[in-house]
């Protein structure tokens, strides 16, 4: 399951960072300029796609930075609220 | 007709009402006297000339939603030499509601900002049905427009009697994006665009209170301040009141960004911090955060920022928690943000930017 969440992940980070193969534990602040507008896009995807809302106090940065944080915060979300994914 | 009559019709107080951004037009016996389809030979109503103009240099902007052939009506605004007045018309066979709605998005502004005028009763229910934020007005109205205070914006500024002219650019920018195939930041680099950052000069005041007055999407805050105060934050050595504008390869955007930032000796606050509408998918309100982290830095104090959530700024807060600010205080929807100043993104390499000191 977490290995298919972080592959929806990589593939949609891919779009915005391209000809690089993405690892799971890069640093995607590191890696290029993060605007904004990403940032909200990345906020939507994960909400539409795994199907949960984003508190507040879980946008910190460190939740987003690698695509295993994302995940690691999907998995909080999604254990916490019984939502299958 | 007169004007405390249509108030009063309205149900609405002058206080109540909000600014009007764009006023959407019929066409048959509206703008024009007569039905295109019926006859080559209409002719514009009058007074609808002057009522273009006469927004126009407000900064109001004008838009169309006609059932109507597409073809036929464009050439006949062609003819009358009123065609690069309207943004993204919408002159087909679909619902009024539906096309008044698609303007509203294609400006990306709020339908309360929004005012439509037709002299057919049922679109007009149609669309207040639909949208009962939107206010309607018969054609038998148009002379009065003018002269009703919510045509009236509270800032006339240079930016607003081109308004008009930098949303013709923006439509011209999304056709070039749309036909564009590969990431946005690619796109952005062909953009040519040059970002500047500036102390607000006295000359800059309207526009900043307008900012403040307008944007409620991209504001961290929406504290508003007159232009008394912001005449005397600019003079303060306590505050750094600073103004960004945008200009591309399809021409100027304007004066789109303004920060008010209050220093005392350990710790300065981020008071407002706002972005037009109009640059949100520019990238640019990053590096206008990015500026005030290092001037911070350099400065060796620490960065706090304030946010007052209105229920459609989220984004900004993202802005912030994204761009490295931590939660230190909150009291329901105000929140205390921190920057530890540790790491700052270095500016992207496909926008030019100048700071003004």
């Amino acid at each position: 399951m977490a290995d298919n969440r972080k592959a929806r992940i990589k593939e949609f980070l891919s779009r915005f960072f391209r000809n690089h193969e993405l690892k799971d534990d890069e640093d995607i602040f590191a890696l290029g300029f993060v605007n904004s507008l990403l940032a909200l896009q990345l906020v939507n995807f994960l909400e539409g796609e795994f199907g949960f809302t984003i508190e507040d106090d879980e946008l910190d940065f460190e939740n987003f930075r690698t695509i295993q944080n994302m995940d690691a915060l999907i998995e909080r979300k999604t254990s916490a609220a019984g939502v299958a994914v | 007709m007169t004007t405390p009559q249509i108030a009063i019709a309205h149900g609405q107080s002058e206080t109540e009402k909000k600014t009007v951004k764009v006023l959407v037009w019929d066409l048959d016996n509206t703008l024009w006297n007569g039905t295109l389809l019926e006859s080559d030979s209409v002719q514009l109503r009058d007074g609808v000339r002057a009522a273009l103009d006469t927004l126009d240099k407000r900064g109001i902007l004008h838009s169309i939603a006609s059932k109507n052939d597409h073809d036929l009506a464009m050439e006949k605004l062609r003819e009358f030499g009123l065609e690069r007045y309207f943004l993204y018309p919408q002159i087909n066979w679909n619902s009024k509601a539906a096309g008044v709605r698609s303007i509203a998005t294609s400006i990306n502004i709020g339908l309360d900002a929004v005012a439509f005028i037709d002299d057919e009763p049922y679109e007009r229910e149609e669309v207040k049905h639909a949208m009962p934020e939107i206010a309607v007005f018969d054609s038998s109205e148009l002379d009065s427009l003018a002269d009703r205070t919510e045509f009236i914006p509270a800032f006339i500024t240079d930016d607003s009697a081109r308004r008009r002219e930098m949303y013709l650019a923006d439509v011209e920018r999304k056709r070039a994006e749309e036909q564009f195939i590969g990431p946005s930041e690619e796109f952005l680099a062909t953009l040519g665009m040059e970002f500047t950052i500036a102390r607000a000069q006295e000359e800059d005041l309207k526009r900043a209170e307008e900012l403040t007055v307008r944007t409620h999407q991209l504001n961290t805050t929406g504290y508003t301040y007159s232009f008394e105060e912001l005449n005397a934050f600019r003079a303060s050595p306590n505050h750094l009141l600073l103004i960004a504008g945008l200009t591309d390869k399809f021409g100027s955007y304007g004066k789109i960004g303004l920060t008010l930032v209050e220093k005392n000796p350990e710790v300065w606050t981020i008071k407002l911090f706002l972005m037009s509408c109009r640059v949100m998918s520019r990238g640019v309100g990053t590096i206008f955060m990015n500026h005030l982290l290092g001037l911070a830095r350099d400065a060796g104090v620490a960065l706090q920022a304030e946010f007052l959530s209105n229920n459609r700024n989220r984004m900004m807060l993202i802005t912030y928690k994204m761009g490295g600010f931590r939660e230190v205080s909150r009291d329901g929807d105000f929140i205390v943000l921190q920057h530890d100043l540790d790491r700052i993104q270095p500016r992207p390499d496909w926008i030019d930017v100048e700071i003004v000191d």
